[in-house]
């Protein structure tokens, strides 16, 4: 047996000292890095945190864009996108595509004519088992420049100051060009008639390697018949989903998936400018919606149409919004599933 | 019994330091990537899965090798309950290891994410997608994160001790510079 080589007294009580001294240092570090001692730090909780809805925190739904319905069809690339793209979704093919009409809401129970943006989410895969997500939405451009603008957006038209929306816009006047939409733009009485824009600049990789920075839109095949806000307040606060759903029941509803490639010096960071009109666009196929479902039971529920989820030939480019939406809609996502009890498949609910 | 090493073999030590570096950083990885929504939150995620992936290998092969190889005695003079101690926090340690890279996959497996690690490498999924599932495992990765950190720096603070308080060589057992050989043979 060795003999038991206790330290003197002394340099026990430093040697002591001095490990507690490693561990608090380590723990400190650790709570810092966690953000403990930031409380201003944008982090994804506040992100989501600021978004509010009127009746209430909607248990088991979206944090935004709270009430959808799901979609699943086909994407018939049509090859053209294999020019400035290598993912395996732009060969000429059909794609089996799901995804999910929406309105840029917190609120899951909000009227349809109340809410001005309107959304998409969807979700291409590709046949070797890769998948393109993506959430767009109506207006050509987005309110702000940055995530951090976004974040006090939300908090001023949640205020209750009554000058705090206008306080924001005078701080963040590129918000002027959504505005103008808002305010201009016609309301249509189906998903079937609006255009969907991704908004956010990404980066093609073709075939030779070679980078192209893109934005892409979906158009609607379906014609445009503008309709006043009253009018379709009046068809019902549910008017958009049943309508879309009868209308797919009869017959797809279609889209053209349009990419725009920048020119060298457009704005790639900067989601609330939109890029000249001139600009190279390639018709890259079309979204064929064949089926509409409830999102309750839909297979759209449980999907986060993450936008930095993107197959081989696509990448985030310096653009700073998707990587602010991949935290805060996988936030958005951790809560909703945790909640789940709150919002139970209808089957469930049958089960005895 | 004959001869026990006094020492893990060098492979242990190897695997043991790799993996101690390696999990330390996916803790600050883990903390740091869900507090921010910068762009660096990209690549953190896409570490975080990475190097945890990394460790699951990492730490299997050392569970092979302990069982091949074993483990030094401890001092025969630690107290009974220390020695206890010792046994069961290396076994929840080793449990985390293998544990903590499981669930963060199974985890987004449950959430239908695809599971993109670093160079475009793809795994598949372990569970089907579920809520519930989703729900239960990202609580588990949350709160066992935090049990390890702290199981970690009791770890840590009793090598410690035992290097500097107790000097009786078991901090020696995995320290690989020492060249301390003056341990005396298991009896
Ligand atoms: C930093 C800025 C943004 C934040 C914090 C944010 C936040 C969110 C959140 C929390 C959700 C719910 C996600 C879920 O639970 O699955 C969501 C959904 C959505 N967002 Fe954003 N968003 C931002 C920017 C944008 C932009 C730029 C667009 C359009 C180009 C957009 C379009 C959508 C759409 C269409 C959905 C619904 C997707 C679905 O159907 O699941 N968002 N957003
Ligand atoms: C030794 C292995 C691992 C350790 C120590 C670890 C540790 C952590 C920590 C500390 C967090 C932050 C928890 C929080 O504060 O919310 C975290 C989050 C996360 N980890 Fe891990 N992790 C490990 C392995 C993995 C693996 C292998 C994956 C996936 C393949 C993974 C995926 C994730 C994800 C997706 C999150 C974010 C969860 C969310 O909030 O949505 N982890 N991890
Ligand atoms: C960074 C500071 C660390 C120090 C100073 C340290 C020190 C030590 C020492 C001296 C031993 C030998 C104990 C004995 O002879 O039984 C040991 C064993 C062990 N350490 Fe660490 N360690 C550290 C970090 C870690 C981490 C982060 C992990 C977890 C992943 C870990 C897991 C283990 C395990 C499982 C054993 C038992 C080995 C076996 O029986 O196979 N250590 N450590």
């Amino acid at each position: 047996m060795p003999p038991s080589r206790l330290s003197p007294a002394r340099s026990v009580v430093l040697s002591v000292v001095f490990i507690a001294a490693i561990i608090a240092g380590a723990a400190a570090a650790f709570a810092y890095t966690a953000g403990a001692f930031s409380p201003k730090r944008l982090t994804p909780n506040r992100m989501v945190d600021a978004f509010r809805s009127p009746s209430g925190v909607p248990l088991g739904h979206r944090r935004n864009h709270a009430k959808g319905i799901c979609f699943t069809g086909v994407f018939e690339a049509n090859g053209a996108g294999s020019e400035v793209s290598k993912a395996e979704v732009f060969p000429r093919g059909r794609y089996p595509a799901l995804g999910r009409f929406n309105l840029g809401t917190p609120d899951p129970n909000a009227p349809d004519a109340t809410v001005r943006v309107r959304g998409m989410g969807l979700q291409i895969s590709t046949p070797d088992g890769q998948e393109w997500r993506t959430a767009m939405i109506d207006p050509p451009v987005f309110p702000v420049s940055t995530p951090q603008a976004f974040y006090e957006l939300l908090l001023a038209s949640s205020s209750k100051d009554p000058d705090a929306m206008k306080t924001f816009a005078s701080a963040h006047p590129e918000i002027a060009g959504f505005g103008e939409w808002a305010k201009s733009a016609p309301w249509t009485s189906s998903y079937a008639q609006d255009r969907f824009n991704g908004l956010n600049a990404f980066i093609f990789v073709d075939n030779s390697g070679a980078e192209h920075a893109v934005r892409w839109s979906l158009l609607p095949a379906a014609q445009v018949v503008p309709v006043s806000q009253e009018e379709l307040a009046k068809r019902g606060p549910d008017f958009l989903e049943q309508e879309i759903a009868d209308r797919v029941r009869s017959g797809p509803a279609r889209w053209t998936m349009v990419v725009t490639i920048a020119n060298p010096g457009d704005p790639t960071a900067d989601p609330s400018k939109a890029w000249p009109a001139d600009r190279r666009t390639i018709k890259v196929g079309t979204l064929i919606v064949q089926q509409i479902e409830a999102e309750r039971d839909g297979p759209c529920r449980d999907t986060n149409f993450d936008p930095t989820v993107l197959p081989t030939g696509i990448q985030t480019s310096d653009d700073p919004f998707p990587a602010a939406r991949s935290s805060a809609y996988a936030k958005s996502y951790d809560r909703r599933t945790a909640e789940a009890s709150d919002y139970p498949r209808s089957a469930t609910v049958a089960k005895p | 019994m004959i001869e026990s090493h006094r020492r893990f073999t060098p492979l242990q030590r190897l695997l043991h330091w790799l993996i101690a570096v390696c999990v330390l950083m996916m803790l600050f990885i883990g903390v740091g990537m869900v507090s921010t929504v910068k762009p660096k939150y990209l690549p953190l995620v896409t570490i975080h899965k990475s190097l945890g992936i990394t460790i699951l290998v990492l730490a299997l092969i050392r569970l092979a090798v302990r069982l091949r190889y074993g483990a030094p005695p401890l001092p025969a003079d630690m107290p009974e309950p220390m020695k206890l101690a010792a046994y069961l926090s290396h076994y929840a340690l080793y449990v985390l290891m293998i544990g903590m890279p499981l669930i963060g996959w199974a985890m987004l497996s449950a959430a239908a994410y695809p599971i993109v690690l670093v160079g475009g490498l793809r795994l598949p999924p372990i569970l089907p997608q579920s809520d519930r599932l989703h729900a239960l495992l990202w609580d588990a990765h949350f709160f066992l994160a935090f049990a390890f950190f702290a199981l970690i720096l009791m770890h840590v603070a009793a090598a410690l001790f035992h290097a500097l308080v107790r000097r009786d060589g078991v901090f020696e057992t995995m320290a690989s510079v020492s060249t301390r050989e003056e341990v005396a043979p298991a009896e």
